[in-house]
């Protein structure tokens, strides 16, 4: 466990397991360790969880509290946008 | 299934619709030349040319590419469409709407709007809490999975466009019916509790916003591209083994072998293949090929059309993941609903055929 800095990222998968879920949960940690950026990673899989974000698709991608992405694996341009 | 997916930052594509022009006349040109180039690769290997090896590989090796052309060409196609309506855009055309226009609407919306049976959940509070009405959501919920790009391809690939409009009819017409009778029950007592909290005090978070306004001809292109990527990189290997299969009863079971069994004068035959559906868990594409290969030894279309609309639609799996928002009652008022429905069709085919 890193401890948690003070500019460190935190961001939130939202979706119930299914495989393009996990998907994305490994594309953003393998971006993150690329280019060295620290985040705090979460997978949110609790149906009431995820609907306090309003989210109709999965899964979704909130940074830092905020919902950036809904539906499908993100891209990896739109990975290194939130990473940044 | 967690292949490393390569590096999509796709580039942008310039003359998008000349490009598209190009790649339509391609796709027929493969298309025209699928069958003799088939015939030519059968001749050419050395088996006896009416036995039942050529038959099943005469099979295979035309059905195979025509099946994963026509699928890609309609897939893409499908991305495109994805471009212009997003789950959030359907849920405000179907906000407030009434039964009847409502269930119509959202039953047709089902077959447009981009969907994934994991968000199933999601969609349903979603709608829920945008005023849609749990019939109307209902009509989308069944429409969605059922009369999907994917299935309607394919049995346009296979049986042609007649079977495919049947198809599409038959399964707006079980959406739209069983949404409105579930609307009609009045049966919002049965959501889970937590769930009618939510309809009752409206999101407050902001959803986010998917402008599609902006879009131009190179992402719209891009996203059909995206879409064939991921949904026939897929369902091909289902493909190839369906093919295959069928393959092999084509070529080795003998005609009229399934017409005692799955004919029409078997009057148990519908309700036996809805109920064999539920617990079969499959995409259309893995079930397509075998339906095909059934109906040529003489099973009956309305019993395998039955079928293949319970396994698509009545998956135990999916049955569990609403289990979360709906009490059991609910569940099971739903599903027999749509079993009814799908019954009704798969005797209505086989007496109208």
């Amino acid at each position: 466990m890193r401890a948690k800095g003070k500019n460190m990222k935190n961001i939130k998968v939202l979706g119930s397991g299914c495989s393009n879920c996990r998907a994305t949960i490994e594309r953003i940690e393998q971006r993150a360790n690329e280019l060295h950026v620290d985040v705090e990673l979460e997978k949110v899989e609790e149906i009431q969880e995820i609907m306090r974000f309003n989210v109709m698709s999965t899964p979704g991608v909130v940074v830092d509290g905020v919902l950036v992405h809904a539906g499908g694996v993100p891209k990896p341009a739109q990975i290194d946008q939130w990473l940044r | 299934m967690s292949e490393s997916t390569p590096d999509l930052s796709t580039p942008r594509l310039r003359h998008p619709r000349l490009k598209l022009a190009i790649a339509a006349v391609v796709w027929f040109a493969l298309y025209e030349l699928l069958e003799p180039f088939s015939h030519l690769l059968v001749n050419a290997l050395p088996i006896a040319h009416e036995g039942h090896l050529a038959g099943a590989l005469q099979f295979f090796l035309y059905d195979t590419p025509k099946v994963l052309l026509l699928l890609t060409g309609v897939v893409f196609l499908m991305g495109i469409i994805h471009t212009y309506i997003s789950a959030e855009r359907t849920r405000s055309l179907l906000a407030g709407r009434g039964l009847g226009i409502g269930n119509a609407m959202a039953a047709s919306l089902g077959i447009v709007t981009p969907f994934c049976s994991c968000s199933a959940v999601p969609l349903f509070i979603g709608f829920l809490q945008a005023g849609v009405p749990l019939g109307v959501t209902f009509s989308f919920l069944i429409a969605a999975p059922m009369v999907n790009e994917i299935a309607l391809g394919m049995l346009f690939a296979l049986f042609g466009f007649r079977i495919a409009a049947l198809y599409l009819a038959m399964g707006l017409l079980v959406a739209i019916l069983a949404g409105t009778l579930i609307g009609r029950l009045r049966l919002e007592g049965y959501l889970e509790d937590w769930v009618r909290e939510l309809q009752q005090k409206p999101a407050v978070a902001p959803g986010i916003a998917q402008t599609t306004s902006h879009l131009d001809w190179s992402d719209r292109v891009g996203s059909g591209l995206d879409h064939v990527r991921d949904v026939v990189g897929k369902v091909w290997p289902y493909i190839v083994a369906g093919v295959a299969l069928g393959a092999g009863i084509h070529g080795y079971v003998p005609e009229d072998f399934m017409a005692s069994l799955m004919g029409r004068d078997a009057w148990w035959a519908v309700p036996a293949a809805v109920v064999l559906g539920v617990p079969m868990y499959t995409n259309a594409a893995g079930v397509i090929p075998i339906v095909e290969a059934l109906l040529a030894k003489g099973a009956a279309l309305g019993t395998v059309l039955a079928f293949m609309m319970s396994v698509i639609a009545l998956s135990a799996p999916e049955m569990l993941i609403l289990r979360k928002v709906l009490k059991p009652r609910l569940i099971a008022t739903f599903a027999g609903i749509v079993a009814s429905g799908i019954l009704v069709v798969g005797y209505v085919f086989n007496i109208v055929l």
